[in-house]
């Protein structure tokens, strides 16, 4: 991994004392809080024909940079500035930025819209470079978060996520859907509408289908759903209760719970059905089932302790060995994309807590302050988690840093909103 | 100006290849001012508009399958639990007891025993303790004499309370198995 270029150059010492940090832009739904310990300094200067525009794409991008906790913004409301634009660097030196995006949108004869923007280095003075996208107008948000993307893989070296999508369910009354959004909780789209439960939603590797559990035959059954044409096939329906889909890597079968021989148990099964193969063999609960991301391993719950607690197998079954070992209720095991933290909620005196494990040396921090922490699933660079919650008396999707420095509360459509799975990079 | 013409050229070469790992650093800057600006790459080729957008998702409406049908008259249908336990207690072997005549008197007839739980923890964990209460259900009416082609056994886990509110009252509701005839 590269150095990230700012970071050695100015390391910033944040504010002390962390306070609610809300975004600059009133009109936007995503809420930050908390203060990083190292923040990039960043101007986001509305982009020109932003406010003729459908979408705000200066606003967009600096929620999303703010939301990873990775970066710091710095007022730049009234300025006039676009891409072609040659700003003098002096006055954002003195506003402490250390990096500057200028921009602008316009809509095209053919109906689609121009969006252009550039990234200055404001220390040097330098060009960083940008892009230009003509999209049609269901696809400005998607445009704005590759725009935060570049941002923030010019200035850190890593790969941003702000263009991935995540998947979660919405209870209104009592009609559940299976959403599709942006990262950001927004521009969410109904995959699927039902009059009984949705529950454990999970993306494929290549980001196309989700597979789920849905109660509408009045048993849980796992279908695998095509999300843009609404293709959707079972691939367990067997006798008993269905549940816990968990995508091999190579995305050609499915780790699934079942209880078609008593008990629940895991098994694998085909990502287009076909006969299941039984990897656990116990008289205890065995369930949710997660691969690493080498494939090589799963993850999952059981009780066969006395009490459920996280354990990891070979793929292909065979000895359990316990991974969680403090506290008595560890469920929910959730793998980095790099392997190297597991993200799973604990029982701890009365509440439900998201925890994440160093799994080298297996040291366990706490991250939240809520009480009602479930389903936690990581950002593809592994940089944030998702997970929902109780905020307020009211179901929540929050995101995390893995320090749990920074939170934001996703944006998301009325009622409970619970089980969300972040979804892979896209192509 | 060969400078200038260099930097143009090395922030065009960092920008198209925006997935590598291209140090920022190392283009070459003096001048501290911004004097110029780079072209912008377009992000792809394509000229003519799309149909859809690129992040189009095509809605799909489910409707609830699985009628209900009535079963024995004036029998009640719903086992009820303690916490954290799958015992099936005293008071409801004379309702399963009733269940099992009928089903065996009945033979082409089928339930579903529904396993439910109480809503604390976690969503899959508590449908695998949904499904052992159901278990627990069918093995009562299996030591009866009904065969298990009669009896599936499911959970809903903590998905349909049947009653809301997070006190001991309503968890003690929702500990439940719910016999439903088909």
């Amino acid at each position: 991994m590269t150095t990230p270029a700012m970071w050695r150059r100015r390391d910033l010492v944040g504010l002390l004392g962390a306070a609610a940090l809300p975004s600059a832009f009133g009109q936007f739904r995503v809420e930050v809080t908390g203060v990083g310990l190292t923040q990039l300094p960043i101007a986001i200067a509305p982009f020109r024909g932003d406010s003729a525009a459908p979408q705000k794409i200066a606003a967009i991008v600096q929620a999303d940079l703010e939301r990873s906790g990775q970066f710091r913004a710095i007022d730049a409301s009234g300025e006039d500035l676009n891409e072609t634009s040659l700003p003098n660097m002096t006055p954002w030196r003195q506003k402490a930025a250390d990096a500057l995006a200028t921009g602008s949108i316009t809509r095209l004869a053919d109906g689609r819209y121009d969006v252009r923007f550039r990234l200055w280095d404001v220390v040097k003075g330098q060009d960083l470079g940008g892009r230009s996208y003509a999209e049609t107008v269901g696809d400005l948000r998607l445009v704005a978060h590759r725009i935060a993307d570049i941002i923030y893989e010019k200035l850190t070296g890593e790969k941003g996520i702000f263009s991935t999508r995540i998947a979660y369910v919405t209870k209104a009354g009592t009609r559940y859907n299976l959403w599709i959004a942006d990262a950001d909780g927004e521009n969410a789209q109904s995959a699927l509408a039902s009059p009984e439960p949705i529950i454990s939603p999970a993306w494929s590797a290549n980001g196309t289908q989700v597979a789920y559990v849905s109660f509408e035959s009045r048993k849980p059954v796992v279908y695998v759903h095509d999300v843009a044409s609404g293709r959707r096939r079972l691939v367990a329906n067997f006798r008993g209760s269905n549940s816990a889909p968990a995508w091999a890597p190579d995305g050609a079968s499915l780790a699934v719970t079942l209880s078609v021989e008593g008990g629940s148990q895991l098994y694998t099964i085909g990502a287009d059905g076909g006969q299941p193969r039984r990897l656990t063999q116990s008289s205890s609960i065995d369930t949710e089932p997660v691969y690493s991301p080498d494939g090589r391993n799963i993850y999952f719950v059981s009780d066969r302790g006395g009490a459920p607690q996280v354990y990891r197998m070979p793929a292909t079954g065979g000895n359990a060995e316990r991974v969680t070992f403090t506290g008595t209720y560890n469920i929910s095991p959730t793998i980095s994309p790099d392997g190297r933290w597991l993200a799973y909620i604990s029982r701890i005196g009365g509440a439900f807590k998201l925890q994440v494990m160093e799994l080298a040396g297996g040291a366990v921090t706490s991250i939240t302050d809520t009480t009602a922490d479930e389903s936690p699933s990581f950002a593809p660079n592994g940089r944030l988690i998702v997970y929902a919650t109780r905020q307020n008396g009211r179901e929540a999707l929050m995101t995390t840093t893995l320090d749990g420095k920074i939170k934001a509360r996703l944006a998301g459509q009325g009622g409970d909103i619970r089980e969300p799975y972040w979804g892979p990079y896209q192509r | 100006m060969f400078k200038r013409i260099f930097l143009i050229v090395a922030t065009a070469a960092v920008m198209a290849g925006c997935a590598s790992n291209v140090k920022l650093d190392d283009v070459p800057v003096e001048d501290k001012s911004a004097t110029s600006v780079s072209a912008l790459p377009p992000a792809s080729t394509n000229t003519a508009p799309p149909a859809t957008s690129q992040s189009s998702v095509a809605p799909v409406r489910a409707d609830t399958s699985g009628s209900m049908a009535p079963g024995p008259a004036n029998v009640a249908r719903i086992v009820y639990f303690d916490y954290d336990s799958y015992v099936i207690k005293p008071e409801f072997q004379s309702l399963i007891e009733a269940h099992s005549r009928f089903l065996k008197a009945n033979n082409g007839r089928k339930i579903f025993i529904e396993g439910h739980t109480d809503e604390r923890g976690g969503r899959e964990y508590n449908l695998a303790l949904g499904q052992r209460r159901a278990e627990a259900v069918r093995r009562s009416l299996g030591l009866l004499g009904v065969p298990d082609s009669q009896v599936e056994a499911v959970s809903f886990g903590k998905e349909k309370p049947a009653e809301a509110g997070m006190d001991e009252a309503a968890f003690a509701k929702n500990r439940r198995a719910e016999i439903a005839y088909r």
